[in-house]
């Protein structure tokens, strides 16, 4: 698909995942919008950084682990994972409390490189006038 | 062109309201609908917030929405603007895309 | 200008799809072109035909539909979050084996590339929900 015809797409998730079905959905959402060939960005803003907390044990809850689902998005060419520090820090938080997410640079011998970006707030509202699409979760 | 976003819950129920207005760039346009019209009262705890935020983003709130909850437009601080639903939609148009803060 | 429109909440127990439909109902009427309503999470609840609200009360489902029939709307609802919710259509009732079908008029199901598409297709992508 031509460049013109990309539009940039930033999924925001600003909800911890199973308290609600926002964060799996939306997890949906971008799998199924992979096979179009769009700039994908996803952004974790919020509650939304719980999503990427590594560790979730969902045995006890009776539901689906869908955590690892984000360690496969690299495959699927979505490599931007926006996380917001001040998020992060609120919830006394810090990036080694994050899965480590990683894709493969076909470019450069399929080194592995980190998706997980970590942007202040200043930066993820710059982030947000960039966009073409803004689907909210 | 900016950002349209909107906020659809009370300040006083989610932090969508201070999360918006910390993610609203200069010259961006933020509406406030449903219980977020909440965050647009003269007065509330809120308003400080709001008012700053005047100087730099234009903020609206839905009248029905307003009227829904018992507000009357001399009610909403000083500097935000009233629009109907058909407002709603020309805001849309006058910025480049819409944000939605649930 | 041609824009998309996406339902996250069922009718009635959040303002989402009220106000998606007042937004929608402006937006014809200013001549705008809606490219397609996308229903998704319980959104897709707003397709369901069973829906008996008060006669008192507002028909979501009932206004949806004679908007789409009146404007020649394009109402999708989410096959992925229909199917957990229990919205189905007579083909999907039989590929599953269910008993009937519950799909309103004017609503289709289908899949989450619809949205995506009306992402790429609309000028405006605006997001109703909770």
């Amino acid at each position: 698909m031509s460049d013109e015809n990309r539009k940039k797409f930033l999924y925001i998730n600003r909800k911890a995942p199973y308290g609600t079905i926002y964060a799996l959905e939306s997890l949906e959402v971008v799998l199924i919008g992979a096979a179009f060939e769009q700039d994908v960005s996803l952004a974790f803003i919020d509650d939304g950084v719980y999503q990427l907390m590594a560790n979730q044990e969902t045995a006890g809850v009776g539901m689906k682990n869908f955590s690892k689902t984000y360690r496969a998005l690299g495959d699927y060419e979505v490599r931007k994972l926006y996380v917001e520090k001040e998020s992060l820090a609120e919830r006394g938080l810090t990036a080694e409390n994050l899965m480590p997410i990683v894709y493969e640079d076909e470019d450069e011998d399929y080194a592995e490189k980190p998706s997980l970006i970590f942007v202040d707030r200043s930066e993820m509202a710059a982030l947000i006038q960039t966009q073409d699409v803004i689907l909210s979760f | 062109m900016g950002t349209l976003h909107t906020i659809n819950k009370s300040p006083f129920e989610r932090n969508s309201f201070a999360t918006c207005l910390a993610h609203a760039s200069a010259g961006d346009v933020i509406l406030m609908i449903e219980d977020g019209v909440v965050g647009a009262r003269k007065g509330s705890s809120f308003a400080p917030a709001l008012a700053a935020k005047l100087s730099s983003c234009a903020i609206y709130a839905l009248g029905p929405d307003l009227a829904a909850r018992g507000m009357k437009p001399e009610d909403v601080l000083e500097g935000v603007k009233l629009v109907d639903y058909a407002g709603f939609v020309d805001l849309t148009t006058e910025k480049a895309r819409v944000c939605a803060w649930l | 200008m041609r824009f998309g429109i996406v339902v996250n909440e069922g009718p009635y127990t959040h303002q989402a799809s009220d106000t998606a439909y007042r937004f929608a109902v402006a937006a014809l009427e200013k001549g705008h072109e809606i490219f397609r309503v996308f229903f998704y999470h319980d959104g897709v609840n707003n397709g369901t035909r069973y829906t008996v609200p008060p006669q008192d009360d507002r028909n979501l489902q009932k206004l949806w539909s004679e908007l789409a029939e009146k404007h020649g709307l394009d109402l999708v609802v989410c096959i992925a979050a229909a199917q957990r919710r229990g919205i189905l259509d007579a083909n999907e009732a039989k590929r599953q084996g269910k008993d009937g079908d519950n799909i309103a008029p004017g609503f289709r199901i289908s899949g989450l590339g619809q949205l995506i598409e009306a992402g790429i297709q609309a000028d405006r992508l605006v997001t109703f929900g909770d």
